[in-house]
């Protein structure tokens, strides 16, 4: 293993495939210094677990009924409690890893790349092209997100699949910024002036060298809106227009305990601490992430 | 979090010249204007284009499904769908700009007069909630950067990311089970007692503002009563990014070398912290705090829902259930155009007091 260890950190890799994974291993054991990222990354590996392995974590059907045992406080056998048509809050707790952990994964597919495009295509190009896709992108970051995407969701109808439309519209003008900035810096080096040179398209110029620079800065923002995003799809699920019933997602559950809040509190409860757990890990690791890919503006927090 | 990069103390400093000073003012004066309308332009374009996008086919919800051609016809031009999109949109901006913002189906009354009625009871919760976040979020903020890597500063830490993590709904909850139901600290839902409400003239809108001016002292103290619980939820997460930029805006000025000269001089720590490094990050922090507020107008929405509170959120989310797309659309102007108007506040007041951004 040592030897293994050592071709990661020799200073001169022989091979890009070297150089890459050795820059990996070099981040994951900076991360490992930071307590709080490490606590994020095993939340984030837990939520991704128990996404996995639900049918083997559940003690019982998230969406049978059981009107005989409806409202029952945590026990041995319900470990979080019953709800109001008797189904198991912590069945329901983990199916509920399932949807979340779809929502943030396509939200991150839908709005990450379409951010990065605009953001290269404008930092690149500049001129018009970039005062017409950044005064969009202003537009759009000067709008509260919340609100856009409650009126995204009304015009579109309410559903988990609108939910995602809709916040993906709402979160790409983040990363369009973050892209830009990031092209603006590379792309007077020389580097690029030498691809150029090699009579490479501005196609390849940006596929192949400006956009994978931008990656790093991307994936501590992606990081750091995830809570933001959980946060959004659980208020459109507790207000009725994101995930439906029968769904066990998190903000819809506390939506259903709203009644029951005064006697039976875990019925609602117990949805938002996991929902606090998940954001809190995204938190910590971004930060994390921040200080290690980006010590520029980590060293100082 | 994410901001944080955005709005840094320490900027490049720029001088400019004294004589081109009036000249090159105005121009970035008429530039802010243009801004503003563009951006305000781009509000109305987003809600022009949700309306659109709406499947319920405005016409048949008005002659219904059972209409003669004929009548669908002749609604669809009166309603002046059938004329092309960039005329629709410019009488849209004549119709928002003249106050039209059509009827709303669930009261019944023009969206206007309907927003005029529930926005003063948004604001004054926000407000209230914005003073708590500055009241307690600063100090916390100072505190966390001079005490840093303690216990405290992780603690400090800690609570400014419940900020990023805790559902606003869910807090609201809780708090109503636990400060309302079981300790009966606070009030419950809704702004008053039901048999106090309405005793009060509105004047301003703001419940504690026309309670004092009617000087119906047992009016104000129900509403404070009632106001203190939603308002410290919404403050608590203005505190937790207001501490957290506090924290992070005094580490960069303690770090400066003329912290270091300040504390060689033998000046005590307090003032060091209060009356050096304090001082220039006061500029900042106005924009910090006009964000949070803007913020804190949208964050609303969710705290509304929960404690029966009749403002702008609680409006915003009954429309939208009952897929009552004008009022929807109304509101979602208001609090854009307020949201923006914020934050563009903000940035001229800091372009204001920083001597380095004139």
């Amino acid at each position: 293993m040592a030897t293994f260890r050592d071709w990661l950190i020799d200073d001169s890799p022989a091979s890009p495939m070297q150089a890459r994974l050795g820059r990996l291993y070099r981040i994951f054991g900076a991360l490992m210094h930071n307590p709080l990222a490490v606590i994020g990354a095993i939340i984030i590996i837990c939520l991704i677990l128990a996404a996995l392995f639900a049918p083997w974590l559940a003690t019982h059907d998230p969406l049978r009924q059981a009107l005989a045992e409806r409202l029952l406080p945590p026990s041995a056998a319900h470990w979080m409690g019953t709800d109001e048509l008797g189904r198991d809050i912590w069945s329901r707790v983990v199916y509920g890893a399932r949807i979340t952990l779809m929502i943030v994964a396509l939200v991150a597919v839908l709005a990450a790349p379409a951010g990065l495009v605009i953001g290269v295509v404008s930092g690149y190009f500049g001129g018009w092209v970039d005062r017409i896709l950044m005064g969009i992108t202003d537009i759009f970051l000067s709008l509260p997100k919340l609100i856009l995407a409650l009126a995204f969701v009304a015009a579109l109808g309410p559903g988990i699949e609108n939910a995602i439309i809709a916040i993906a519209i709402t979160s790409w003008p983040g990363y369009a910024r973050v892209a830009r900035a990031e092209t603006l810096t590379f792309k007077n080096s020389e580097f690029i002036a030498a691809v150029r040179l090699l009579g490479a398209s501005s196609i390849r110029v940006n596929l192949g060298h400006v956009l994978p620079l931008c990656t790093s800065s991307m994936i501590i923002r992606v990081t750091l809106d995830m809570a933001g995003i959980i946060l959004t799809a659980a208020g459109l699920g507790f207000i009725g227009l994101g995930a439906q019933p029968p769904l066990p997602e998190w903000g819809a559950m506390i939506s259903r305990g709203r009644s029951f809040i005064l006697d039976q509190w875990w019925v609602a409860t117990m949805p938002g601490f996991a929902i606090i757990l998940v954001s809190l890990g995204f938190c910590f690791l971004g930060d994390g992430l921040r200080d290690v890919l980006d010590p520029k503006s980590g060293e100082q927090r | 979090m994410a901001d944080d990069s955005t709005t840094t103390v320490a900027g490049p400093v720029r001088r400019r010249g004294a004589t081109v000073s009036g000249h090159r003012r105005l121009v970035a004066a008429a530039g802010f204007l243009v801004t503003l309308a563009v951006t305000f332009l781009g509000l109305l374009a987003i809600t022009f284009f949700i309306g659109r996008i709406v499947p319920i086919d405005p016409v048949l919800a008005v002659v219904g499904d059972r209409a003669p051609a004929a009548v669908y016809e002749r609604v669809r031009v009166e309603m002046g769908l059938d004329r092309p999109l960039t005329t629709q949109f410019v009488s849209y901006v004549g119709d928002v700009l003249t106050g039209n913002f059509g009827m709303s189906v669930s009261t019944g009354r023009p969206v206007l007069e309907d927003l005029a009625r529930v926005f003063p009871a948004t604001l004054e919760m926000a407000t209230l909630g914005i003073i708590i976040g500055v009241l307690l979020g600063v100090p916390l903020g100072v505190i966390a950067a001079s005490r840093r890597g303690s216990l405290l500063d992780q603690a400090i830490r800690v609570v400014g990311l419940l900020g990023y993590s805790v559902p606003a709904f869910w807090l609201g909850l809780v708090g109503l089970a636990v400060f309302y139901a079981r300790l009966n600290w606070v009030g419950g839902p809704g702004r008053v007692e039901i048999f106090l409400d309405g005793i009060v003239q509105p004047v301003t809108g703001l419940l504690l503002i026309d309670s004092i001016i009617a000087g119906d002292w047992e009016v104000f103290g129900n509403a404070v009563w009632h106001l203190i619980l939603p308002a410290s939820c919404l403050g608590f997460f203005s505190l937790a990014y207001i501490a957290r930029m506090t924290r992070s805006f005094m580490l960069d000025q303690l770090s400066q070398e003329y912290v270091t000269t300040a504390r060689v001089k033998g000046v005590p720590e307090r003032l060091v912290i209060w009356r050096h490094a304090f001082r220039p990050i006061r500029v900042p922090l106005i924009t910090v705090i006009g964000l949070s507020y803007a913020g804190l107008l949208e964050g609303s929405v969710m705290i509304e829902t929960i404690f029966s509170w009749p403002g702008i959120g609680n409006y915003l989310t009954v429309a939208l259930l009952n897929a009552d797309m004008s009022a929807v659309l109304g509101s979602t102007l208001v609090v854009g155009a307020v949201f923006i108007g914020i934050n563009k506040i903000s940035d001229v007041l800091y372009r204001v007091l920083d001597p380095r951004a004139r």
